[in-house]
């Protein structure tokens, strides 16, 4: 059995980090039911990438959104409120991402849904936490990128800061929301009591940079600075830590002997003997191995270092990785149908229970298609 | 109280992974014993990084293992093994990050484990997972990142690949190894079963990039394209990313290009009466070379009472004086038991209003040994 087996979540969240991590407490076993404003719906559903959509919603809010039900309801209806009361009454978890004081006013705020459900796992995601000048500031991905310090980690040191090209802060977020309301529900399996559980972008998008913040605490408030030359990986570590260009294809190399890789590539690297020049001189050293690495291919280079033990791989892009064998062999696809019989091929849980991979044929619902199921359940 | 009092948990995990899985863990309220090989320890330990040394061992080690213990135990040994399968009879849960099949070669796989413990939840992360033909290879970050396609998404279009600038993945590998390890304990709890949770670094990247990678799957094959310049996301349209300004950055996460030529008075705009797509390098351009004409501050004046999406592009000394920061108490003192002591940041999870600090710093090798022994083996 999952873990979650048997316990309802409600999630009034939307977009992308509380829906994230609502699509991981699915995949762990639990029920989660969408509460959505009727007829539209969660505002990602019409939020599409490149224009592409499954049904009536986009494919991102389909990727989301994956092994949920959904129930429709509009919160300022007061009909409606009576509903989703009675729903929180049944459930034993909800979760949402309005901004600080959204909840108060509809009167479902957690000391408000205590008396209905005192037993309830209250979870919150805020962009900035609920105090201080940023409270009500848009709690958007590139925004907090931006705020924390995140953009000077990646790209090179004459660039523009440079982003991670995924909603990280959002996703690590999500993450630890999950955490978070696991770890509530073994506080709640002791005391029997409800829990509030609140995390927020900014404080995860922090956590993210635990090693380079604690640096810079510790290091005279020294700024972290990147290498300046292409294919630079990481502003705290010393050569030959980075990507690099070969005559067909690119090639990583990551932390190692860097005397023991010169002498395999056959570059004479010894005026850098002393190890703490890797760190201070990483710049001329990486082009001195770009110079030569562009010589072979990334085939090449690959069968000569591994079989040395040297850590190094190759750059694929996703039509590459899609053909690799281990995709197949891994089950790292999964192919979900919704209830019109359309399917869609996704990623799966990244976690493995028992030896079991925690797969799901099931797609994304539409607006309140679980509605009637739902009322019959629970609230008639 | 912490959710996770009363849990033991015996960590065999090295380097990043592993150990932030653990740390979570234990400032959640877990009693958290790192095993250590005895002279050496966890390589962490010694992977220096930009040559900061504190306290004789790595900043990223001190990072990673505060409010931890540490148990230097040689379980090669078979009597110092038969020593360890005494503290792990008393744990609820065991976890490594070595490579497929070392647990397995020195008698702790899940199932040795398993009849020492009978509902023992038992993490492993790996680098590939346990099945695939790459299961021996390096399970490390940056090889990950590049085998899994992460590193064409950030930058611009001409940068070559632009792996995200720290461990993404490791960190990744180590919430996801968490929540399983959460979830095991729940059912534990509530069903008294153990279990084995397994997560891979490779799995990990993959849901990481679960919107693009799915995006992929569903576009016929076409490989997401960055823009030529102040790319932020491969996928979306103008003005999405960071311009520079007279002064410094500003970040432009959404708007209608309409309203945004005219709350910038950027006439050069009005040729794009739409958010187009395909249209995105040219719009980006006009955007950046009208955003240099004036501060920072100017734009955020008019931005933000008009509710578009922007913020300033801070480093760590101007985050660091910024009130919004400050009202996080996000950093805290750490002390180790020789006295040394240092600051670091805290767990980004609160519980009924509870911040988890802990004021335990990282632990010396093998500085728990005593009390170890003492209150699980020679009892």
């Amino acid at each position: 059995m999952r873990p979650l087996e048997g316990l309802v979540v409600l999630e009034f969240c939307q977009f992308l980090a509380g829906p994230s991590a609502g699509l991981k407490l699915a995949d762990l076993g639990a029920r989660v039911i969408k509460i959505e404003r009727p007829v539209k719906g969660e505002a990602c559903r019409q939020l599409s990438i490149k224009d592409l959509f499954v049904d009536d919603s986009s494919l991102l809010f389909h990727t989301i959104n994956r092994n949920k039900e959904s129930f429709a309801a509009d919160l300022k209806n007061p009909d409606d409120l009576v509903l989703v009361k009675k729903l929180i009454a049944k459930a034993d978890i909800m979760t949402h991402n309005f901004r600080p004081g959204v909840m108060e006013k509809i009167g479902l705020a957690f000391d408000d849904t205590l008396t209905i459900n005192p037993k309830i796992i209250y979870g919150t995601i805020t962009g900035y936490g609920d105090k201080g000048p940023w409270a009500n500031k848009p709690g958007q991905d590139l925004l907090l990128q931006s705020l924390s310090g995140l953009s000077w980690l990646s790209g090179r040191k004459s660039q523009e800061p440079v982003p991670f090209g995924l909603a990280v802060a959002d996703l690590m977020c999500g993450n630890h929301f999950v955490q978070g309301i696991l770890a509530a529900l073994l506080k709640r399996a002791k005391t029997g009591k409800g829990v509030l559980v609140e995390v927020s972008l900014l404080e995860s998008v922090l956590d993210v940079q635990f090693e380079a913040i604690t640096s810079y605490l510790n290091d005279g408030g020294q700024q972290p600075e990147r290498g300046d030359v292409k294919g630079s990986a990481h502003a705290f570590l010393s050569a030959p830590y980075g990507v690099y260009q070969t005559q067909e294809g690119y090639l990583s190399l990551a932390m190692g002997d860097l005397l023991f890789i010169g002498d395999a590539l056959e570059i004479d690297l010894s005026k850098y003997a002393d190890k703490a020049l890797w760190f201070s001189k990483r710049d001329e050293i990486r082009e001195l191995l770009s110079e030569k690495l562009l010589t072979q291919t990334a085939d090449y280079w690959l069968n000569l270092l591994q079989q040395k033990g040297i850590w190094c791989g190759k750059v694929l892009n996703y039509k590459e990785l899609n053909n690799q064998s281990f995709v197949n062999e891994l089950e790292l696809k999964q192919t979900v149908q919704n209830s019109a019989g359309e399917k869609m091929v996704t990623t799966r849980s990244p976690i493995q229970l028992d030896g079991e991979i925690l797969g799901s044929t099931k797609a994304a619902p539409k607006v309140g298609e679980d509605n009637l199921a739902i009322h019959e359940e629970f609230i008639r | 109280m912490k959710p996770l009092e009363d849990y033991l948990i015996v960590d065999f995990s090295q380097f990043l992974s592993g150990p932030s899985a653990s740390l979570r863990l234990a400032d959640l309220g877990a009693r958290v014993i790192k095993i250590e090989k005895p002279g050496t320890g966890d390589i962490c330990r010694t992977l220096y990084t930009s040559d900061l040394i504190m306290n004789g061992e790595s900043s990223v080690f001190h990072t990673i293992n505060r409010n931890k213990e540490s148990f230097a135990i040689d379980f090669k040994q078979p009597s110092e093994l038969e020593k360890l399968k005494k503290l792990l009879a008393k744990a609820d849960v065991v976890m490594h990050n070595f490579r497929p099949g070392v647990m397995e070669r020195v008698g702790l796989s899940y199932d040795d484990v398993k009849k020492i413990n009978p509902n023992i939840i038992y993490g492993e992360i790996s680098g590939y997972g346990t099945k695939s033909e790459l299961r021996d290879l390096p399970g490390q970050d940056l090889l990950l990142q590049s085998l899994t396609a992460l590193t064409w998404l950030s930058g611009n279009q001409e940068d070559g690949p632009v792996p995200m600038g720290l461990s993404i993945v490791d960190m990744l590998a180590g919430a996801h190894l968490a929540q399983g390890i959460l979830a095991a304990l729940y059912r534990k709890a509530t069903h008294n079963i153990g279990a084995v949770v397994q997560v891979s670094m490779l799995e990990s990247s993959f849901d990481f990039q679960f919107e693009t990678i799915t995006t992929f799957f569903n576009d016929g094959g076409e490989l997401p394209v960055r823009t030529k310049s102040n790319n932020a996301h491969a996928y979306l349209g103008a003005p999405y990313g960071i311009y520079k300004t007279k002064n410094g950055y500003l970040a432009l996460a959404m708007g209608s290009i309409p309203v945004l030529a005219s709350l910038l008075k950027c006439d050069a705009l009005l040729q794009f009466p739409e958010n187009k797509f395909g249209l995105r390098d040219e719009i980006k351009n006009i955007l950046a070379e009208h955003l240099q004409t004036q501060d920072t501050e100017f734009w955020l004046n008019i931005l933000e009472p008009a509710d578009i999406w922007c913020a300033k592009v801070l480093n760590y000394q101007q985050l660091f004086s910024e009130d919004g920061f400050k009202v996080l108490d996000f950093t805290q003192q750490v002390e180790m038991l020789d006295g040394y002591s240092y600051k670091t940041t805290r767990c980004p999870i609160k519980i009924d209003g509870e911040i988890f600090t802990s004021t335990k710093g990282s632990p010396k090798l093998g500085q728990d040994n005593e009390r170890i022994i003492k209150e699980f083996i020679d009892c």
